[in-house]
């Protein structure tokens, strides 16, 4: 219920431009100076504290002198507060909801920022002086390989339609998928892929006849597949689930080959940052050869041009100003209607 | 007057370099100027596209208006720049989706072209295209009013580098222009210096007149100076005439009064009465020489412009004047020793060459002590035919041969010698107007030895 509150305050939000009420934030840390503190740079992230804290150590053996303040919150409630001002003081703005980076960005709360000589990014891993991807994330479906039962695993989104229409009652309410209504990262997922496939709307209809369960992060249906709760899970963020599902374990991660998006998580130092220094020197930091490594070496698939040249099927969604059209209200609520119909049946 | 020091060509650079930077500014300023408006044609056209894309997705119910942007409106633009977007949608006043600040057009676009404007907003400049669009909503047709912003940093970025460009173009412009105007005040100024570098080259008794080609521009100056030469040609020939002819008026009745006076001398037994008339006899023979020397010397002048190109034998020449001259020399017991071992050709003026040998001879007469001896040599060595002359006289007296030489000009140790100071001065000025030359410097033992060269033919 709370985050239907809090995409209800998010539309709020977008109609109106500014929201009043102090953001919820799901963790706050803070990562001590090793030596006397003489400077403590805030970040304000949607990725877990365990997948980011080794880049934080890392980035505190360079800087001993330095105390990270690191929190979480859910990509609409980071949005809410860069928006209200109701967080100043945070120097590195992380998120994977593309779309709302995009606007705050767009709308003139992020602060240009030169990156230094050696780092390279690519010119569609970066928006303006002021977007910088780190992460590229194939976002995937998840199959428990028990559920399945020796039927042929899907590639495309044609094979998984049939798989459903075939056997519905072996995936009656044990499909799971984002509630998009709920999740900034789902709508994101939901919108790009229904422009990029003619297959969404008709895995929609199909999945919406076995009596779907709706999440709200990535984190929750890979639990619930794990226990066996579900059996499918559409648009799971890969990065989560392939430490969870090691190679002969019963989950098997799959990108459709028909079209597999990748989300890219970006940083960007708001216009209000107490410490912009320290927040340009903590991006460079994630985008030079140390934080490649640990991005690495954390699970994320960090930047780089390769894995599309190698793997047609992913596309990384476009940091343009286009992925500004789903958030508008019009847009936004014509795509919730239909959706919701698709979807959820009473 | 610092504009008169300028140097004609400094002027035609000086000139020729403002044209050149005059224009270079102006074709960097029209380049700017147009790409600068086609930049921002371009960015309105695309801007208009999306608007018109958004415009026509509009769709009027009884509910009210609706919209369905579509994706590929913002992403087109976001592809040919990374700029920002905004945009908002107006329903009869009433902002139905979008930025609700974005401003408004001036003034309410007509038709169906959009209007394009610029406006700050969100700390950058903005330039919007707006259409208006009627919808009928509930039997009631509503203005719908499409604005569609966007940042202006890629037309920016293009006019940077178009500037860059048309920087770079007038530079080289300039520079092309430099380099030409160098060619072209070299090229225009030539005759002038071709022109100057002719008249420089003449000899300073060269008085023909200037006939080196020149062009148009130039022939008044080419006339005026020919005009010029002219009439410095003829007063210095009326001058050389009027000499001669003084001199000629002065010589006859001087040897009649020389004749007149040796016959008185003759008659007269008065010893003081004597004296005095040998007195006059040596005035009046020096008075003769002068005049004759006078004569010669306007004689050199006049005749070195057409010089007489006859074959000569120099030695035959000193042979005659040193016979002519020998009865003089006998007067104060002086020997005339003439060593003449061959025929010494070249090529001159008789007149002249006569001229010179003797007032060299005569010189060396007239300052040798009596019952002395004076050494001619004539040798042909090398290419030039040498006359030697060396006399026991009383040497240059430490005076350059430079000074001797010069018109009027005579020795410091001479006082005692009567003397007009222009027989060196013939010399001199007749070995020049054959090509030879003419050296004074003392002699070993006391005294002078002149030596006078000329090519051999």
């Amino acid at each position: 219920m709370r985050a239907v509150h809090a995409a209800l305050a998010l539309i709020a939000a977008l109609m109106l431009g500014t929201a009043a009420r102090a953001f919820d934030m799901e963790e706050d840390h803070v990562f001590p100076a090793a030596t006397a503190q003489v400077a403590q740079l805030s970040i304000l992230s949607t990725t877990d504290t365990a997948v980011f804290g080794p880049l934080i150590a890392a980035y505190q053996a360079r800087h001993p002198g330095v105390a990270v303040r690191y929190t979480v919150a859910s990509s609409q409630q980071i949005y809410l507060a860069v928006t209200a001002a109701a967080a100043p003081g945070y120097d590195v703005v992380i998120s994977s909801a593309m779309d709302l980076q995009m606007k705050l960005a767009n709308d003139g709360y992020a602060r240009a920022h030169a990156l230094p000589p050696g780092v390279a990014l690519p010119g569609w891993a970066q928006w303006q002086d002021r977007l910088f991807a780190f992460a590229q994330e194939p976002v995937v479906v998840l199959l428990s390989r028990a559920a399945l039962k020796g039927l042929a695993l899907p590639h495309t989104r044609r094979d998984l339609i049939a798989l459903l229409r075939d056997d519905p009652d072996r995936f009656r309410g044990r499909v799971g998928t984002y509630d998009v209504r709920a999740s900034g990262t789902g709508y994101l997922f939901a919108t790009q892929e229904a422009r990029q496939s003619d297959s969404f709307w008709r895995l929609a209809e199909v999945m919406g006849t076995l009596a779907p369960r709706l999440y709200t992060s990535s984190a929750d249906m890979i639990a619930d597949l794990k226990s066996g709760a579900l059996v499918l899970a559409t648009n799971v963020i890969g990065s989560y689930a392939a430490p969870q599902f090691p190679p002969g374990s019963d989950g098997q991660i799959v990108e459709l080959q028909d079209l597999t998006l990748t989300l890219l998580r970006t940083a960007f130092i708001p216009r209000t940052a107490q410490r912009p220094d320290l927040g340009g020197g903590f991006i460079d930091f994630l985008l030079g050869p140390e934080g490649y490594r640990l991005i690495l070496a954390s699970g994320l698939p960090p930047i780089g041009g390769a894995a599309f040249s190698d793997a047609p099927h992913l596309r990384p969604i476009r940091l343009d100003p286009g992925l500004l059209v789903y958030l508008d209200r019009l847009k936004r609520q014509n795509f919730l209607e239909e959706w919701t119909a698709a979807l959820v049946r009473h | 007057m610092r504009s008169a020091a300028l140097s004609l060509r400094q002027r035609l650079m000086l000139q020729l370099l403002v044209i050149a930077a005059v224009l270079a500014v102006l074709l960097y300023l029209t380049v700017r100027t147009v790409a600068g408006r086609a930049a921002e044609a371009t960015q309105d056209g695309i801007l208009g596209a999306a608007t018109i894309a958004i415009a026509e997705q509009l769709r009027g119910s009884e509910a009210g208006v609706s919209v369905d942007i579509p994706y590929s409106a913002f992403s087109i633009l976001g592809s040919i720049s990374e700029d920002r977007i905004f945009y908002r949608i107006d329903v009869a006043g009433q902002t139905l989706t979008g930025y609700d600040d974005l401003p408004l057009p001036p003034k309410p676009p007509q038709g169906q072209a959009p209007v394009y404007y610029t406006s700050d907003y969100k700390q950058a400049e903005v330039r919007i295209s707006a259409v208006s669009r009627p919808v009928l909503v509930a039997n009631r047709v509503e203005p719908v009013l499409v604005m569609v912003g966007q940042t202006r940093l890629g037309q920016a970025a293009i006019a940077a580098q178009v500037a860059k460009v048309a920087a770079g173009l007038g530079i080289g412009f300039f520079a092309i222009a430099l380099v030409l105007s160098l060619v072209s005040a070299r090229s225009v100024l030539r005759p002038i210096d071709l022109l100057a570098a002719a008249v420089g080259r003449r000899g300073p008794r060269d008085l023909r007149s200037v006939e080196h080609p020149t062009p148009k521009e130039l022939r008044p100056l080419v006339v005026s100076l020919n005009g010029f030469i002219a009439r410095l040609r003829a007063a210095l020939s009326r001058t050389e005439t009027f000499i001669a002819e003084a001199a000629h008026h002065i010589r006859t009745p001087l040897a009649t009064v020389r004749t007149q006076t040796e016959i008185a001398l003759r008659q007269s037994e008065d010893e003081a009465t004597r004296r005095t008339l040998r007195a006059v006899i040596r005035a009046v023979e020096e008075s003769s020489r002068s005049a004759g020397q006078l004569l010669d010397h306007a004689t050199v002048i006049y005749r070195a412009e057409r010089l007489a190109d006859e074959a000569l034998d120099l030695a035959g020449v000193v042979r005659g004047v040193t016979e002519a001259l020998r009865p003089t020399a006998e007067l104060k017991d002086i020997a005339l020793r003439l060593d003449a071992p061959g025929p010494v050709p070249v090529r001159g003026d008789r007149m002249l060459l006569e001229s010179a040998v003797r007032n060299l001879l005569d010189n060396a007469v007239k300052y040798s002590p009596d019952d002395s001896e004076i050494g001619i040599a004539v040798r042909a060595e090398g290419a030039r035919a040498t006359l030697r002359v060396q006399d026991r006289g009383r040497g240059l007296g430490g005076k350059a041969k430079a000074d001797l030489a010069e018109r009027f000009h005579r020795g410091g140790n001479v006082a005692d010698v009567v003397g007009s100071g222009l027989g060196l001065t013939i010399v001199e000025e007749v070995a020049t107007a054959h090509g030879g030359s003419f050296d004074l410097s003392d002699r070993e033992g006391g005294g002078t030895c002149a030596l006078f060269t000329l090519p051999l033919r």
